[in-house]
């Protein structure tokens, strides 16, 4: 291996056959090794989950004395916690069904009002010229450090007292009720996902290529049609990413929803109310379990689906970055 | 099956409310957008007419003004940046030097009261365990995994069940885990594995979740187990993008796999481990859903973010809890500071 240089396939073969064997032997032992360490990291990951999830299954009594790995000795399955979490008529039972719905009713708006003007700022950023146009990104871009808890105090009082200055109103208080409440938290989500949201489609939109651009320029194409023609279809994949994010973000946050939604069953979504239940009735383990696996299953059904958008939209966001 | 469906109308009508509101603010733009250039474009051509009818010179451009169009995809953007989130930064910011209900000016109080008070030092050192372990564990749990599974059979389903819990909300990851750490009685059958272990290794169960300092780190466990799948996919990706002949040089040369990982695959992902370490490090300082639903930041558990959410608006001391929140804010700087410098060393280098 010194005095020449053998083509690639020779080089890995002409070795001499004791030092393969042994190399082999050593390799199948490392992969082996790296194998069983694999399995052993995913069981742990998944077991939590999994136990979890038998459990919802069990009957009251059984699940609060005997741990779930019985099951597989004594299974006794049951769809009763489903139906007391979801449908139960005592207060203390859950509810679940009316906090899912409140939970889709924040979640579409939430999504779709920060998609389309982040799409229209980072089109405006990306290939319109106009004066101070890095100014306002460097702006949008830095914003996304600032944490949202800076945010939720005097937004609260925006909504509930509005905006005055020396006792000039400026902007009146919403003055909101009952369902009415939504529109605060489509709000509150809509400003705290605009910075990262801006950023990513930016990744995307400024990369298209310029001689296109400048080609439907030249056709005589103005802004809006080359934003909706042309750029739209084109980013689609980084649109569905920022959306799967958004959703994800928004259907699971807790913090949002427990200030600006309330606690009651007419707004609340549900991490709002599990997180409830687990603080009042943290051993009732039968709601506990279900209750979790209703709020789960929706985002996990959306996840394992796009995750290859998901997955794309994540590298893109903080490796480009 | 009693279902109130009616109760459900309101709910539903403002959902299909939000949903016009969407239209016709989005489709609005979009039309107003089209109308603008069309009306100057009519303009401009009646403009001509009439020169010519008069046979006065054309006048001057009057094409509109690209920073026109730029105004209008921008302002929804920038108005909502500026009212959610601009002006009650500062506002916040403002109200951590008054008191608790924004009445007076009171200096730093605030800031003397959260190293002076033993409760709230003990929350901002707990803010520092969770942001020195769960970024360096969930990120060498992800490294691992992804060296592990990298070319494996299965790899995509191997990858997507570390990657699951991301989709999982706090609350629910929380739930989860606390039946984990569940506690019964010594004379009774244990429900939580956690104790199930210890019991069949001979041990007492445990109420896990009572005993500081060990209950902070179960928690942290929670966030790292949410975390590892971020880091793990990051970071896979960074690892296929090694170039192929990197990795086969190196193996002629009978590099064997320790001397692989440390040599090449570690420097190789540098840029990638970097921006996955700030990642988790930004969102731990935020965590809040965790303490929260598992014990309320009781038993010596709170974080910032938690304390922070109890003094606004469950004690109503405004002026505390937006000290605490500018404190995060502060915490976050030098983190990203040392993402720019990184990035910036980075480009002079490639």
């Amino acid at each position: 291996m010194t005095t020449t240089t053998p083509p690639v396939a020779a080089g890995t073969q002409a070795t001499d056959g004791r030092s393969t064997r042994a190399s082999r032997v050593r390799k199948r032992l490392n992969s082996r090794t790296a194998t069983l360490v694999a399995i052993v990291i995913a069981v742990v990951w998944t077991i939590p989950t999994f136990g979890l999830f038998i459990s919802s299954f069990r009957p009251e009594n059984q699940l609060k004395t005997t741990g779930w790995w019985t099951f597989f000795r004594d299974p006794e399955f049951t769809l009763q916690n489903y139906q007391d979490v979801l449908f139960g008529q005592s207060s203390s039972s859950g509810q679940l069904a009316s906090y899912f719905i409140n939970s889709l009713v924040i979640t579409l708006p939430s999504v779709l009002f920060p998609l389309a003007f982040a799409a229209l700022a980072a089109y405006a950023l990306a290939w319109i010229n106009f004066r101070g146009r890095d100014w306002i990104y460097i702006g949008i871009f830095a914003l996304q450090i600032v944490p949202l808890q800076m945010a939720l105090v005097p937004l609260l009082s925006f909504f509930s007292r509005g905006v005055s200055l020396g006792g000039v109103t400026l902007l009146p208080a919403w003055n909101l009720d009952g369902a009415q409440n939504f529109a605060q938290v489509w709000f509150a989500h809509t400003c705290f996902a605009l910075p990262f949201a801006v950023f990513l489609l930016h990744n995307f939109i400024s990369q298209l290529p310029r001689d296109l651009m400048e080609a439907a320029r030249v056709d005589g194409a103005t802004h809006p049609k080359i934003f909706r023609t042309i750029v739209l279809p084109l980013v689609a994949p980084a649109l569905a990413a920022f959306g799967i994010f958004q959703f994800l973000w928004v259907w699971n946050d807790l913090l949002v929803a427990l200030i600006f939604a309330g606690g009651s069953d007419v707004t609340a979504p549900l991490t709002v109310r599990l997180a409830e239940l687990a603080g009042t009735r943290g051993n009732e383990w039968q709601r506990l379990t279900a209750g979790a696996f209703v709020s789960i299953v929706v985002p996990l059904m959306v996840f394992l689906s796009l995750q290859r958008y998901f997955v794309r939209g994540l590298l893109a966001g903080s490796v480009k970055g | 099956m009693n279902f109130d469906f009616a109760a459900q109308t309101p709910k539903l009508m403002m959902l299909l409310w939000g949903l016009i509101a969407f239209a016709v603010v989005v489709g609005g733009l979009l039309v107003l957008l089209d109308a603008v250039p069309a009306f100057f474009a009519r303009r401009r051509e009646a403009q001509l007419v009439a020169a010519s009818v008069g046979g006065v010179a054309p006048p001057g451009r009057t094409k509109p003004r690209e920073g026109l169009f730029a105004l209008f995809f921008l302002l929804p953007t920038v108005l909502l940046l500026m009212i959610g989130l601009v002006v009650p930064a500062i506002r916040t910011t403002m109200l951590s030097f008054m008191d608790g209900g924004s009445q007076n000016w009171v200096g730093l109080d605030n800031y003397r009261w959260m190293f002076a008070e033993d409760a709230i030092v003990r929350v901002l050192l707990n803010t520092l365990v969770w942001v020195t372990l769960v970024p360096l564990v969930a990120t060498s749990m992800g490294l691992l995994y992804a060296v592990l599974v990298d070319k494996a059979r299965l790899e995509a389903v191997a990858k997507s069940l570390i990657f699951m819990p991301m989709a999982i909300s706090f609350v629910g990851a929380s739930i989860i885990w606390r039946f984990v750490y569940a506690y019964r009685g010594e004379e009774q059958e244990q429900i939580g594995l956690l104790n199930q272990i210890v019991v069949s290794l001979g041990g007492e169960p445990r109420q896990w979740l009572l005993d500081s300092p060990l209950n902070t780190l179960l928690l942290i466990v929670i966030m790292v187990w949410i975390q590892a799948g971020f880091a793990m996919v990051v970071l896979s990706a960074a690892i296929k993008s090694i170039p192929a002949d990197i990795i086969e040089a190196a193996r002629l040369d009978g590099v064997n796999p320790w001397q692989m990982f440390w040599q090449i695959t570690l420097p190789s992902i540098r840029p990638a481990l970097i921006v996955v370490v700030v990642t988790i490090s930004i969102a731990t300082l935020k965590v809040f859903d965790i303490v929260r639903t598992t014990t309320n930041g009781n038993y010596d558990t709170s974080v910032i973010a938690n304390e922070m959410y109890n003094q606004a608006f469950r004690y109503g001391q405004n002026g505390q809890g937006s000290a605490l929140a500018v404190v995060l804010f502060i915490l976050v700087v030098p983190i990203v500071i040392f993402q720019i410098r990184n990035l910036r060393q980075q480009r002079r280098e490639g």
